[in-house]
């Protein structure tokens, strides 16, 4: 921080991907403190911080808030560690706070935080507090929507009613992106009633999201600013039925990201695809991940649909994706059943995802799932030239699948592996190309607490992390404690530094 | 082959995000893997190995699941009693779309006892009167408010004649 007195705007992330599905242990690292110390020692003209997957607590928030006179901007990406009481430092006392986006964290409610923006506060111009779970105060919210005049994006929590929904949108008439909170209310009422006019008077909305605890027979009041969305999140839409959805769906035509959940049905996505001909994200999340419901799910044939191809096989519609999709810079599909084969041919799903490869010669990020075998790593290693991040899960032979990737994907940065046969070789063949990308992490594969060794040895300027649970360690000074060599390591994490292993690790993580 | 019962072990646990996942068994990864699906035929023989077996499978954030599961697990089943009938009887809100469906679903529950309870449109001609009892411990007759509304907030149902609702309120 010394070196960088002038500091104005600094990204940090933390932890890795996989720790968003819990496989990372809690107390792995990504303190965000040494970093706000040094800032606050160092950078007094900072404006900016954006964390992701780092752990920040109150205090740290605290800190930060009283040291740096000009700080604008805070975003806060599944982060974790802090409550209500830090973000209530951070409105008293950043004057000029311009925007606070808070996504996806864990934050413990601990009450009033939003009534702590003085009444002189009127900078905000994108307040995101839709992860939150507690309660806000209306008539703070209501009276801080209507002093900053600037607001322009506003995500709220699932607290905020329909009534208070109508109230704070038609003071914001110029808002670009909107998360509403629950979303029911009896359509007879007054408040719907002036949510109509308040919506129409609305030009500018062109993301929408929120939306849990929905009324379907209130969604027509957002049937108006519809045909302007470039984005709507409905994901966590829970009680809107398919027929419903298909309804407001039908009003998107302007439509480039599309995020909702699988029981928008095949004939939903038939639909989206008529009539979203913009589109160029789409995520559907599975509404019973554990697959013990009765709904009406999406299927293949719905996949193929959005791009207007034969029903069939998984394999069919990926092909046929890929070839009506080549614009697709991002394409993760994820088969709720590990290693499940095309349903129709029962074979391997490799023909699938190489078609999307060498269709989408801009793909930057894909996800593969289903029944995998090395072959389908040729064809990413062949083709995905411009392919940043991988996550690959359940497939895979032998090691040649991972060497195809290392040897082919010249782009990759992030590679994440879970759950495949690769091992020592392909680990160590590809020792040239860890320093040129950002991390790989490895966990249930074949490689052994040798081989990580023998990498590490090769390669002093990586941080090789193993990660074991094992009860008995003798709390392991040297590598690995009590795990034998040939034993396989269950975690495997590594990355470039140039500071050597860090000093915030958990007792059962060892950097070799 | 891979172990099937040792994946017991992996049991995922929708605990909150941040705590310890259930550690998995010392001998390490074998026990993660799944038996591979049978490449003939044996996508309808065998049944896929259960997803909720895996550590962090499927990926879905905490914070969904535990969203996904709340709206799974709301109390909608709730118990219905009827005036004049032995004994009570328990309905699931969740299946039911609105007030005219559930109307249906109580006729047919209730029919057998011969009291006369029957799905006549309208309410007037109609001898029985579906009252719910709220969060907040109220009897409110049910049709008010919004379906959505009223399944998250009815802790039960009860069956009434006409005559003994209006009566409801009065001093007794």
């Amino acid at each position: 921080m010394a070196r960088f007195p002038r500091l104005r705007s600094l990204t940090l992330k933390g932890k890795p991907h996989f720790a968003d599905f819990n496989l990372v242990p809690h107390d792995w690292g990504g303190y965000a403190r040494p970093w706000i110390e040094a800032l606050a020692r160092g950078c007094p003209e900072l404006e900016e911080l954006r964390l992701k997957r780092m752990v920040i607590t109150d205090e740290c928030l605290e800190l930060l808030a009283r040291s740096f006179p000009n700080f604008r901007a805070l975003f806060l990406v599944s982060c974790d560690g802090f409550s209500t009481d830090g973000l209530a430092a951070i409105a008293t006392h950043c004057r000029h706070l311009r925007e606070l986006d808070l996504h996806e964290n864990e934050v413990d409610d601990r009450g009033e935080w939003l009534s702590c923006f003085p009444e002189s506060s009127t900078s905000l111009v994108s307040l995101n507090f839709a992860c939150l779970k507690g309660e806000v105060n209306a008539a703070a919210l209501e009276r801080l929507v209507a002093r900053c005049t600037n607001l322009r994006s506003l995500w709220m929590n699932r607290s905020v009613s329909l009534e208070m929904l109508s109230r704070i949108v038609s003071k914001a008439p110029h808002l670009e992106d909107l998360g509403t909170g629950s979303y029911v209310h009896d359509p007879h009422s007054e408040s719907y009633h002036n949510l109509i006019n308040a919506f129409l008077n609305c030009k500018s909305i062109k993301s929408l999201s929120g939306f849990w605890d929905v009324a379907p027979r209130c969604l027509p009041a957002v049937y108006p600013i519809c045909s302007q969305l470039a984005y709507l999140n409905l994901s966590y839409a829970a009680t809107i039925q398919a027929d419903d959805l298909i309804n407001m769906i039908g009003h998107c035509t302007k439509l480039q990201k599309l995020w909702v959940l699988d029981c928008i049905g095949d004939k939903g996505l038939a639909v989206v695809a008529s009539r979203c001909k913009q589109l160029e994200e789409l995520r559907v999340f599975p509404s019973d991940p554990f697959g013990h419901g009765t709904i009406d799910s999406v299927t293949e044939e719905g996949l193929v649909s959005i791009s207007s191809g034969c029903p069939g096989s998984t394999r069919c519609s990926l092909i046929t994706i890929a070839k009506n999709c080549p614009n697709f810079v991002r394409f993760r599909l994820c088969i709720l059943s590990p290693k499940k084969p095309d349903p129709l041919t029962h074979r391997p799903l490799d023909e699938g995802f190489g078609a999307i490869v060498q269709s989408c010669r801009g793909l930057r990020r894909l996800s593969v799932s289903g029944l995998l075998t090395d072959q389908v790593f040729l064809y990413i290693g062949k083709y995905a030239k411009k392919l940043e991040m991988l996550s690959v899960a359940f497939a895979g032979d032998s090691d040649k699948g991972m060497l195809y990737l290392l040897n082919g994907c010249r782009s990759l940065r992030k590679l994440e592996i879970r759950d495949c046969p690769f091992g020592d070789a392909a680990l160590l063949k590809g020792v040239g190309r860890y320093e040129a990308m950002r991390s790989l992490w490895m966990s249930s594969c074949e490689v052994t607490l040798r081989g990580c060794q023998a990498l590490a040895a090769m390669a002093p300027r990586l941080n090789v992390e193993i990660m074991h649970e094992e009860e008995e360690d003798a709390g392991g000074i040297s590598c690995g404690g009590g795990l034998d060599d040939a034993q396989r390591v269950e975690k495997m994490y590594l990355y470039r530094t140039l500071a050597g292993p860090r000093s915030d690790a958990p007792s059962n993580l060892f950097t070799l | 082959m891979e172990n099937l019962d040792s994946l017991k072990a992996t049991e995922l646990r929708l605990a909150l995000p941040g705590t310890e996942e259930g550690a998995p068994p010392a001998s390490g990864r074998a026990c993660k893997r799944l038996s591979p699906e049978a490449g003939d035929g044996g996508g309808g023989a065998a049944t896929p190995p259960s997803k909720a077996q895996v550590v962090g499978w499927p990926p879905i954030r905490s914070y969904r699941k535990s969203y996904l599961e709340e709206k799974k697990n709301a109390e909608t089943f709730v118990k219905v009693s009827m005036d004049g009938a032995p004994y009570l009887r328990k309905i699931d809100l969740g299946v039911h779309r609105g007030y005219k469906e559930l109307r249906e679903s109580l006729v047919g529950m209730f029919k057998c006892f011969s009291l006369g309870f029957s799905s006549t449109e309208g309410g007037c001609s109609s001898e029985y009167a579906i009252a719910y009892e709220d969060k907040d411990g109220d009897w409110m007759l049910a049709g008010d408010v919004p379906w959505e509304m009223f399944a998250s907030s009815c802790k039960k149902l009860r069956i009434m004649k006409w005559a003994e609702a209006r009566g409801l309120g009065s001093s007794s």
